[in-house]
């Protein structure tokens, strides 16, 4: 109990959060909630987080986990164009930088997008207008924030697309999208991202769409910009190899809610949540002696609108009878602090979880 | 984007040959075949055999095929003469053909009709536009509302509803009830607040029914738009929302409704049959109308031509709009 209560503060209980947030960004108690035909579909439900200037974090989980929901979230886009009446329903606090956003003015909110934090989409052919030229579209992010001429602007859109190195930038400035191959094509959408030098930079999937080789040049970029700028980033990826390599911190997201966060090498060398261990199984390795196969982690994600009860993970979780007296298939777990800054919601004990990834997951992998 | 010019110009006049041809051969080899004297029906059926000789020879019927098309092209460009024996008949260029029946060529009647279809036409196009896009993009803006729901209804109607119902409707009450607006078609050069007070209905009649199939194609493709990555890319940017959706979207939302123009103003430029009729304007609809009624091929072929040189026009200027519009079409 009082493992719980001490989680309880440290996240950010709805009680104790009225007070303005000390960190750059500090996502408290999120929800997300679409009201649908079927029912409500809680895409986000309480997700609690804080990130450090010049610090990553990596959003870890599987399709329909509520990564990209969480992103989309803190920039404010469920809100901004929502017409019709089914509008997402958005409870919680995010404090960027001492402002909260989801209580701010939209016409506020709407003035940080793209200034103070700036997003890079997935599929960057479909996330640039095909009408437009990448100068054209640079500019534009450019002057909505500065007070600049045209030419000046121009300027700067060549500018920063010689930073993510794209070649000739004084000629490709005038190029189509649909003339620029998919990796030139992040490139471009990345600096358009950087171009008002965002303090937070969201990174939604920004390399599923591209081929390996293409993959890390990618990854190296906002790296080494992120050293440039000292941009908090936030990196959102189904894949471990992708935050391993960026991440200081890793968030791991089943059925809306955080399962495990932590440094990223605790997460990944000491995980604490059998999802995690199941994230890690199905990942391939070339550090290891090759295995038979990978494992999967079997069954499917979790209706977000009947979320199973107790644990979301239970249905899928090989452990679940570990705990006593049903606890997983009736109680929620909350998130316990099981190391240092290192927090897992499960509901087995310390020592069980540390037996069964010591003795049977580790050896595997 | 030359060169895309280039080749859809080329592309054009190869089509214009094509369809000179096949609308001779609708009008002249077709009845051949059948086994339909084409000289009857140019002069009518109550006509003595000398006349109907006369026109056989003047026509070149008995020729061979490639004659006959040869001396149709060459009228087009260059006037033609119908002789037989004494009797000769001069069409001056360019020569649509002429009717033996009324005793005119057919050119002068098209020029004669054409303004009045382009000012119906054009007129209407402009309400529809204005109006169409306007309810479908505020449709598509408020999905779901009583607005939308309302104006989608009226739109339902506009479509479904034929036009000698509505312009006899609106003539019953605008014009002979409530008096506000007159009947009767003025020439553009006799008086500008005549013509514009008689083309109120008709303008209203027409862009009703193309306003509604605008409004429902503006609020599929606006939704459909809206719907895109790249408009919650411009929304990340922290643009405003008025210049995301005027900007971003309504760009996106403007190809296919001006496809849909080019065709609509191309067959409408060959005449608002139903319309012109019901409000008695005498466009070519009317003059293709009562052609028809008379059997008078000549002018029939004319109109024929026109409209599909109308549409071939029309969807000239709309694929040259497409290319500054959508720069990957440039490429193709």
């Amino acid at each position: 109990m009082t493992e719980l209560s001490k989680s309880g503060a440290a996240v950010g209980e709805p009680t104790a959060a009225s007070h303005a947030a000390t960190a750059f960004l500090e996502v408290r108690d999120l929800k997300v909630h679409f009201p649908t035909d079927d029912g409500l579909v809680k895409s986000v439900d309480g997700l609690s987080f804080k990130l450090e200037k010049g610090k990553t974090l990596g959003i870890v989980g599987e399709s329909g986990s509520g990564k990209s929901v969480t992103s989309l979230g803190i920039m404010g886009l469920h809100t901004a164009g929502q017409y019709g009446k089914r509008k997402a329903r958005i409870s919680g606090e995010i404090w960027l930088n001492g402002t909260e956003l989801l209580s701010a003015d939209p016409d506020h909110v709407r003035k940080l997008r793209g200034r103070d934090m700036a997003m890079i989409f997935q599929d960057p052919l479909s996330a640039l207008h095909p009408y437009y030229t990448i100068g054209q579209q640079i500019v534009e992010a450019y002057r909505i924030h500065h007070n600049v001429d045209k030419k000046t602007a121009r300027k700067r859109a060549v500018e920063m697309l010689d930073r993510v190195g794209i070649p000739q930038p004084d000629k490709r400035v005038d190029n189509y999208p649909h003339e620029f191959s998919g990796g030139m094509r992040q490139r471009a959408m990345i600096a358009m991202s950087l171009v008002n030098n965002p303090e937070l930079l969201i990174a939604d999937e920004p390399t599923t769409a591209l081929d390996v080789t293409v993959q890390a040049q990618i990854l190296d970029l906002i790296r080494d910009l992120q050293k440039e700028f000292g941009s908090a980033v936030i990196i959102i990826t189904h894949d471990l190899g992708v935050v391993a390599e960026l991440a200081d911190d890793i968030l791991v997201m089943y059925g809306g809610r955080c399962v495990e966060r932590g440094p990223a090498d605790k997460v990944f060398y000491e995980p604490r949540h059998p999802y995690t261990w199941g994230l890690l199984g199905s990942m391939p390795r070339l550090d290891r002696e090759q295995q038979d196969r990978l494992i999967p982690v079997k069954g499917s994600p979790p209706s977000l609108i009947n979320v199973p009860s107790g644990c979301a993970f239970n249905p899928r979780c090989p452990y679940a009878d570990v705990p006593k007296d049903n606890l997983t298939r009736t109680v929620r777990p909350e998130l316990t602090e099981v190391g240092s800054d290192h927090w897992a919601a499960c509901h087995m004990t310390q020592e069980q979880r540390e037996r069964i990834w010591t003795e049977e997951i580790a050896p595997k992998l | 984007m030359l060169a895309y010019l280039i080749r859809r110009l080329f592309a054009a006049a190869v089509m214009l040959v094509v369809i000179i041809m096949v609308v001779f051969g609708i009008f002249f080899l077709v009845p051949k075949w059948a086994g339909v004297d084409i000289a009857l029906s140019f002069v009518g059926k109550q006509a003595d055999p000398a006349a109907v000789a006369g026109v056989r020879e003047k026509l070149g019927l008995s020729d061979p095929i490639y004659m006959q098309v040869w001396e149709f092209f060459k009228g087009i460009f260059a006037g033609r003469t119908y002789s037989a024996g004494g009797d000769v008949t001069h069409c001056a260029a360019p020569c649509f053909g002429y009717s033996f029946k009324s005793e005119q060529a057919v050119w002068p009647v098209l020029t004669d009709r054409f303004p009045v279809t382009l000012g119906l036409a054009l007129g209407a196009a402009v309400l529809w536009l204005v109006f169409g896009v306007a309810a479908g993009v505020l449709s598509a803006l408020k999905r779901g509302s009583l607005w939308d729901r309302s104006a989608m209804v009226v739109a339902l109607a506009g479509v479904s509803l034929p036009i000698y119902f509505t312009g006899m409707l609106s003539l019953a009450i605008f014009a002979f009830g409530l008096k506000w607006l007159n009947a009767q078609y003025v020439p553009l050069d006799q008086s500008f607040t005549g013509w514009f007070g008689g083309m109120i209905l008709p303008w209203i009649t027409l862009a009703f029914l193309y306003a509604a199939m605008y409004a429902r194609i503006t609020r599929a493709t606006m939704l459909e738009v809206l719907g895109e990555d790249y408009i919650r890319t411009a929304r990340a940017k922290g643009l405003r929302e008025q210049t995301v959706i005027g900007k971003h979207a309504m760009r996106s939302t403007m190809t296919p409704i001006l496809t849909m123009l080019g065709m609509d103003l191309g067959a409408l430029i060959g005449g608002a049959i139903l319309t012109e009729s019901t409000f008695n304007l005498p466009g070519l609809g009317r003059a293709v109308l009562d052609a028809i009624r008379n059997q008078d091929l000549p002018i029939i072929l004319g109109v024929t031509l026109i409209t599909s040189l109308a549409v071939l026009l029309a969807n000239l200027v709309v694929d040259i709009l497409y290319a500054v519009i959508d720069p990957r079409v440039r490429l193709a």
